[in-house]
């Protein structure tokens, strides 16, 4: 059995306003038997964050197209995207990309 | 006699200086009207830029700031003497972005745009001025680099970037700035960029916030590598829904306008695999580093998909321009125009208007008698919102002493929201709140104010 995972979650570019504008959010992901991986902390955030339409967040069990998720400073390409096994203290960022000029 | 010549040479030097002021006069309206018979409304193939051979007595004055770096020197300086720059875009990015690499003494800068100049573009398109409203942005920009530097060679292009002239336009070109504001147009310059081989510095910028990627550059990745599907249409804002700081584009575009420096001097730019994103409201710049170039991706990968430019604006579901989609949701029974909204004010009818825009918004302007609940409230269902709805709901039904389906007229800033609205309204009819006849106004306030009331504010 874990330790409950503190980790430190960040959205930008618009992100924000599906969480009530709130950009950092500091949150305890509860103890289980294996570590947490991504995919995991997307069903979590919608279960727990996310209030309304979660279309604009997640499609399917990923984000959907638009959104980058950055890991520690990388993107999370570099990571092993949805496998990424969650560190206590890791920082994971949602960032909109912006079109607009 | 000594006094008469005196006169005659006074004389003399007045018309040599009233000649010189006209021969300027002259010289400029000469050049103004070359621009204005240079205006390109398709693209036409240019003569190749020469290489100067050394920096002039001019040249070493006017960059001399610049030639002292180290970084730079003499041999950047010619370097930037020789490259071309495409700016896709004349508006809050691609102006700073012109501006400095005019500055600079880049050899030849196309300026593309479709648009013209409006008021409400002048907080953040800084080039344009108030007597250049109605022209072309990218002819009063190329007016303005002009002013700024008469040696720079400017090609303004009138028209829409489209899968027919890229190809051919951005051949022509050694760099290229994406400072356009719309998804389809970001695929289109991307393709074209990696389907000709060249460097692509893009920015972006809304709200508070900005983001810069160098592209297709020294074997990194490309657009579609980071972004293989486009956003879904309706999660994607621009800056006439969500509003920008007019300096936070003019920051990030003075940011590209570094990279494409970097790149033509020879110095190279290190933004080729990161995303830079700046915050504006806590000050802060942060680098990413991003995903090396994907073997499948589908146009620069190994296998390639995409080998000539394609439909943009099917692929990502949306138009164009920056300028808002009109959305169609509702039946026409639903609906009603301005002038039918005001006579049924003109008749004293009862009713509720309900403004579903943000409070940010209603500050700007309002209709005095309408009720603000904000499409979002409406959508979580906000309780104190929702109670507040009943008991309008409930004053007209008492006023209205019979009718058990008192009216309920929807508006917003454009009519899009306000279909949205009515449709959550007709759901929550009966059940979360009173039966209510529930209709939206077409075309919001901004028909209001073109159609009824000439007075009342337009943003
Ligand atoms: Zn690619």
């Amino acid at each position: 059995m874990a330790a409950p995972t503190v980790i430190h979650l960040e959205f930008g570019g618009g992100a924000e306003l599906l969480f009530n504008g709130m950009k950092e959010h500091h949150v305890t992901l509860p103890s289980q038997s294996e570590p947490w991986d991504m995919k995991q902390l997307l069903v979590w955030i919608q279960q727990n964050l996310l209030k309304e339409r979660p279309e604009l967040f997640v499609q399917g069990d990923s984000v959907r197209p638009g959104i980058l998720v950055l890991i520690n400073d990388a993107d999370w390409e570099l990571m092993g995207e949805l496998d990424y096994q969650l560190q206590d203290q890791d920082n994971v960022v949602f960032i909109s990309t912006l079109h607009g000029g | 006699m000594s006094q008469e010549v005196c006169s005659l040479k006074k004389q003399l030097k007045e018309k040599e200086k009233e000649i010189a002021a006209l021969k300027n006069k002259l010289s400029q309206l000469e050049r103004s009207h070359d621009l204005t018979q240079q205006l390109h409304d398709k693209v036409t193939p240019l003569t190749p830029l020469k290489a100067k051979p050394a920096l002039s007595n001019e040249d070493i004055m006017r960059y001399s700031r610049q030639l002292l770096l180290a970084q730079l020197g003499v041999q950047g300086q010619l370097n930037l003497s020789k490259t071309s720059v495409l700016i896709v875009g004349c508006g809050g990015l691609g102006c700073p972005v012109a501006q400095y690499l005019g500055a600079a003494g880049i050899g030849r800068l196309g300026l593309l745009d479709y648009d013209e100049v409006e008021l409400s573009n002048l907080h953040r398109q800084v080039l344009h001025g108030e007597e250049n409203q109605g022209q072309a942005k990218a002819l009063s920009a190329a007016y303005a680099v002009r002013r700024l530097n008469s040696t720079v060679e400017c090609i303004p292009y009138h028209l829409q970037l489209s899968s027919e002239n890229a190809l051919q336009l951005i051949q022509q070109y050694d760099i290229v700035a994406d400072c356009s504001d719309n998804v389809p147009t970001r695929y289109l310059v991307n393709d074209a960029c990696v389907l000709s081989g060249k460097p692509l510095v893009s920015a972006s910028a809304l709200r508070m916030e900005g983001q810069l990627t160098v592209y297709n550059y020294c074997g990194g990745p490309c657009y579609r590598c980071l972004y293989p599907v486009p956003p879904p249409p309706e999660t994607v804002t621009n800056c006439s829904d969500g509003g920008v700081l007019g300096v936070v584009p003019g920051i990030m575009g003075c940011y590209q306008a570094l990279e494409v420096l970097k790149i033509a001097s020879g110095h190279g730019s290190s933004c080729g695999q990161q995303l830079v994103m700046f915050d504006a409201q806590d000050a802060r710049f942060r680098s990413i580093k991003l995903r090396p170039k994907q073997a499948g991706c589908a146009v620069c990968g190994e296998n390639p998909s995409v080998t000539q430019l394609v439909d943009y604006e099917s692929f990502c579901g949306s138009a164009a321009t920056d300028k808002c989609r009109k959305l169609n949701l509702l039946s026409k029974d639903q609906r009603i125009t301005v002038q039918e909204y005001k006579s049924v004010l003109d008749n004293a009818e009862p009713h509720l208007l309900l403004d579903v825009r943000p409070l940010v918004e209603v500050d700007i302007c309002h209709l005095p008698f309408s009720l603000n609940i904000p499409l979002s409230s409406l959508e979580e269902k906000k309780s104190e919102h929702l109670q507040l709805l009943r008991e309008r709901i409930s004053q007209l039904k008492q006023q209205m002493a019979g009718d058990c389906r008192p009216p309920v007229y929807v508006i917003c800033k454009l009519g899009n929201d306000s279909q949205k609205a009515v449709q959550l309204l007709e759901k929550m009819s009966e059940s979360d709140i009173d039966s209510i006849t529930v209709k939206d106004i077409c075309g919001g306030l901004l028909a209001w104010a073109k159609r009824v009331d000439p007075t009342f504010p337009q943003y």
